[in-house]
């Protein structure tokens, strides 16, 4: 644990009250999720030194970056972040090669070229080097970003919503090969991003930031399961459940770990995360009949029941957790309390499969 | 109207042979005022990039109280009728001016056709330099900090650079406004052959009695302005396929 980053911050962003305490475990990504506005990129700013707190401390690999009591603030360029722009912030006045030796004044002006080239072979975009940014598209441009952001050999990757700028189709591919690179590189990382799914996909650990304080942390599936708040419920949508996929007479299936099985009309094969919003779910007592043209039907036991509104959230172990809304008479007519061995059904197309 | 815009332009290559023209250039007179002009052009312009570049980008960036004020006073010699820039001058650094008592003071020297230069051209400058760095996206700016560029590095190596067309624009502006000073210039500077009778005093100064020899320099002015203008619309031109703009990165 020794290279972990160990955060905490406390100052005032306009009308925002930052505090925010957190640590990184070497090769661990945790995902800052949370609506615009809530302070997640602040974080990342001060991490890097591009912002300033009131009261706070940064280490991060055995290195003081931040303590306001003791005095330390060390420049943005002495701390070593590989940062990924929200829009990338390519250097447009410099091709894809010259962006990711940027970082290279140590390197000898004559190596340069090829360490670079080494790095944007690793994404697939040695072709592309002498390529100005402008004339990339989207998924492109993200990794000369990632490339330029590792040239630096980091010591803690921020990425600030690296997905939201590419379109459905490049975003699937993106997220994986992230989560490759996340796992290769094998330092902390702190991801920022306003979609539950995505800080599902790519964190171990997801941290929910609203009004600049980390309202509950922990594992996507424990996070939709048993939201601590009514806000990380609505926010966390979607239950992500885990498996693996293959394909089946037009249909994908999902061999879930832990056990259990479901269908999705989404394409997909290998390792997935199949995504179900808890309103999709219906409960039925166990041992009922199957019935009607709901496809997947989970055995499950109620773990925890919880009121949101007008609503009730009833958080499932299937065995993975799982979480189905239902009104507050469905939970008195099937009598729905911690323990109770129930069906959860749910609806094929209401099935999103991701790849992990 | 197009006629009546190009017509003098026309009159004046009209008015001179090749060959008139060719030996009024080599007229003593005549080559003074034109080096005399290249280079106090020259050091005003040196004066004016390195002074108004970093000025420029403090206005562009920083927020502080009375800013557009400053910006305004900035751009003031833009409008200012030059013999009023001139008197000005005269009555700030002239030989009897405000801050003569504490030895600032310049008259009719080649330094004061500088000073005078410099005053009505820079706000040329300074203008599409602000325009330029305030386009330059703070992220950029920000990426370059995270992968070790100090301030001033990351000013050098990613703001100049990405502001780069809009600095030359500014530049060329500038040049073509210090070439053609007359007012300033004649108010505080006066026009003496050698030491502070530039091109365009020369003119004034030999339409009279050597018809010829205005023709000439004139002409010269025409072929350095358009050159001027045409590689002010080249930059353009560039900026706006290459897309090299800053803010659209």
């Amino acid at each position: 644990m020794s290279a972990e980053l160990a955060f905490e911050a406390r100052t005032t962003l306009g009308a925002l009250q930052l505090e925010v305490a957190l640590q990184v475990a070497p090769g661990e990504c945790v995902a800052l999720a949370g609506p615009s506005g809530a302070g997640k990129s602040s974080i990342l700013r001060i991490v890097a030194g591009l912002l300033h707190p009131r009261e706070g401390r940064v280490r991060c690999a055995q290195e003081t970056w931040l303590d306001t009591d003791g005095g330390v603030d060390l420049a943005p360029d002495r701390r070593r972040c590989g940062y990924v722009f929200q829009e990338y912030a390519l250097f447009a006045h410099l091709t894809a090669w010259q962006n990711v030796a940027f970082s290279m004044r140590q390197v000898p002006r004559r190596a340069r070229r090829e360490r670079a080239l080494e790095l944007l072979e690793r994404f697939g975009m040695a072709a592309l080097c002498d390529a100005r940014p402008q004339t990339l598209s989207g998924g492109e441009r993200q990794r000369v970003a990632l490339a330029r952001a590792l040239a630096r050999t980091p010591r803690v990757l921020l990425l600030d919503e690296p997905l939201s700028a590419l379109d459905a189709r490049t975003r699937a591919a993106a997220s994986r090969e992230l989560q490759a690179i996340l796992a290769e590189v094998g330092v902390p990382a702190l991801l920022v991003t306003h979609d539950f799914v995505e800080a599902a996909a790519l964190g171990h650990r997801v941290g929910v930031i609203d009004g600049g304080r980390v309202v509950q942390e922990g594992t996507a599936a424990e996070l939709a399961a048993a939201p601590a708040t009514a806000f990380v419920a609505d926010f966390t949508g979607a239950v992500v459940l885990t498996g693996a996929a293959w394909r089946d007479d037009g249909v994908t299936r999902v061999t879930l770990d832990g056990g259990g099985e479901l269908t999705s009309t989404d394409h997909a094969e290998g390792a997935v995360a199949a995504s179900i919003f808890p309103w999709e779910v219906t409960i039925e007592p166990a041992g009922e009949a199957a019935h009607g043209s709901t496809r997947n039907r989970l055995a499950a036991e109620v773990v925890s029941v919880t009121e949101i509104g007008g609503r009730v959230r009833v958080g499932l172990l299937t065995p993975q957790p799982l979480a189905a809304e239902v009104t507050r008479e469905s939970l008195a007519e099937l009598g729905l309390v911690p323990g109770r061995r129930v069906i959860a059904s749910f609806k094929a197309t209401a099935t999103r499969i991701t790849p992990r | 109207m197009l006629f009546f815009l190009v017509l003098p332009i026309i009159a004046i290559f009209v008015g001179t042979s090749p060959r008139e023209l060719i030996a009024s250039l080599g007229e003593p007179v005549v080559r003074e005022a034109l080096w005399l002009s290249a280079k106090t052009t020259m050091m005003a312009l040196a004066l004016i990039l390195a002074a108004g570049t970093p000025a420029a980008y403090f206005l562009a960036t920083r927020r502080f109280r009375g800013r557009s004020a400053v910006i305004t006073l900035v751009e003031l010699p833009l409008v200012l009728p030059p013999a009023v820039a001139g008197i000005g001058l005269l009555a700030a650094i002239g030989p009897s001016g405000i801050l003569a008592p504490i030895g600032v003071s310049f008259s009719l020297s080649t330094a004061a056709v500088v000073v005078a230069l410099t005053y009505v051209a820079s706000p040329f400058y300074v203008r599409q330099a602000m325009a330029s760095f305030g386009a330059v996206d703070r992220t950029v700016v920000d990426a370059a900090r995270t992968l070790g560029a100090s301030e001033a590095e990351a000013f050098v190596r990613v703001v100049i650079p990405t502001a780069m067309p809009g600095l030359v624009a500014g530049t060329a502006l500038a040049l073509g406004r210090a070439l053609g000073e007359f007012g300033a210039t004649i108010m505080f500077a006066g026009s003496f052959v050698g030491v502070t009778q530039t091109v365009p005093l020369a003119i004034y100064d030999r339409f009279s009695v050597q018809f010829p020899d205005a023709l000439a320099l004139s002409a010269v002015l025409v072929v350095v302005s358009a050159a001027i203008l045409l590689s002010v619309k080249f930059v353009r031109g560039a900026e706006a396929v290459g897309g090299v703009g800053g803010a659209r990165v």
